[in-house]
């Protein structure tokens, strides 16, 4: 469901309900084809009469990838930046937002959707800070969709040449399926996770644009090797931009400011 | 779970595309695609409950990875998933594997 700040509620989870957009994946029969060649023909139950066979070639993700090139293209009307935030659970998103917004919404406009299985909490901690933020609640799904995200959209509004972050569902590995139409994903990670996650999460981190490595202040108290960690990330994306902050101390938080003033300009 | 929510959209995707009752379900999925065969089956199960999809076989064509090397060039299938050309480069982009397809289903006449 979608939450904005005056409390309107809509379920997301119904996605599913809504009739697809038929574009040209109309069912079609190609009358030679055979199923497939895995040993198959063996199955009798193939061969009985009474059945028919249906060639449907349906790309299962085509339809969250039409939803996501909408929303691209609606970002792009507007010169709005759009920001894909994901990463394990606390990693330091919701942390990394208040601050950002602290910092920049002087000279940024910066709103926020959230996205989160259950609770408001996030969305309550992004509010306290002025900034606009709806929430969207999965239930269930363990990640944002284009659908969800569209939306989420439509009630929060946001303003052209502005930035919008999307604070995915905490979760290294389904959000990267799920393309949303934005300019760029940010993958967090924080070092008490341990260096080998890039290994362990090959589609997230080669999805990624960004690696935002926080929570720098603890690494006196853990065994985390940041090279080692980058070294990881590049072998699955070499094009991988890195970036290491701490959201709560303030370390070289200039450095993802920098990062954003250039997208937003590129994006306006 | 992905695969859950995955598979729900494939279902009712084929709820809308085909009459009858189904009698077998043909997926592609490439190793790329960042989809467990075995949890799409599971969730097969309990996603087609009460539907006339309920007690439909599942074939799942296993798609390896493919990559084309920027380094030296050549395109080759992956043993595994991971991304690495024989001559060691990461530097690759991805050819083949990363389908997520329903190819085509059976359906009682
Ligand atoms: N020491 C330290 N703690 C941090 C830092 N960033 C976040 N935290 C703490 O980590 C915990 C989780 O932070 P959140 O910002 O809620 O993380 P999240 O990624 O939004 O979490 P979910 O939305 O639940 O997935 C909180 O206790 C934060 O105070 C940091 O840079 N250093
Ligand atoms: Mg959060
Ligand atoms: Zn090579």
């Amino acid at each position: 469901m979608v939450t904005d700040l005056g409390g309107a509620q809509e379920h997301g989870d119904s996605d599913h309900g809504h009739p697809p957009d038929h574009g040209n994946d109309h069912p079609h029969s190609h009358g030679h084809d055979h199923p497939h060649d895995d040993g198959a023909a063996a199955d009798p139950v193939r061969h009985v009469p009474d059945t028919r066979l249906v060639e449907l070639e349906y790309d299962v993700l085509a339809k969250n990838d039409l939803l996501a090139a909408r929303n691209r293209v609606w970002f792009e009307d507007r010169g709005i930046l759009a920001l894909n935030l994901m990463s394990s659970p606390g990693a330091g998103k919701t942390s990394l937002l208040e601050r950002t917004i602290r910092d920049l919404s002087p000279e940024l406009m910066l709103s926020v959707i959230e996205g989160d299985q259950e609770t408001l909490l996030d969305a309550e901690r992004i509010r306290a800070t002025g900034c606009r933020v709806v929430q969207i609640n999965t239930g269930s799904g363990c990640h944002l969709d284009a659908d969800m995200l569209a939306r989420g959209l439509r009630s929060l509004d946001p303003p052209s040449q502005s930035v919008v972050f999307i604070e995915n569902v905490g979760n290294l590995v389904c959000p990267a399926l799920f393309d949303l139409g934005e300019r760029s994903k940010v993958v967090i990670m924080s070092v008490t996770e341990g260096d080998d996650k890039p290994l362990k999460y090959p589609h997230m981190f080669r999805a990624a644009d960004v690696l935002l490595l926080n929570k720098l202040d603890l690494l006196p108290y853990v065994n985390f090797d940041v090279e080692r960690c980058i070294g990881y990330a590049r072998q699955i994306n070499p094009g991988i931009e890195v970036l290491t902050v701490s959201a709560t101390r303030g370390d070289d938080l200039d450095r993802w400011y920098d990062w954003l003033r250039h997208r937003v300009t590129a994006a306006a | 779970m992905h695969e859950l929510s995955i598979t729900e959209s494939l279902v009712s995707a084929i709820l809308e595309r085909v009459e009858g009752r189904v009698q077998t379900v043909t997926l592609v999925i490439g190793r790329l695609s960042g989809l467990v065969p075995d949890s799409v089956r599971f969730c097969f199960d309990v996603c087609t409950q009460g539907t006339r999809l309920e007690g439909a076989a599942l074939d799942i064509i296993d798609i390896p990875g493919r990559v084309r090397c920027l380094t030296c060039d050549v395109e080759l299938e992956l043993p595994d998933t991971i991304l690495l050309c024989t001559c060691g480069s990461a530097n690759v982009d991805i050819v083949g594997g990363q389908e997520l397809r329903i190819k085509n289903v059976e359906v009682m006449v």
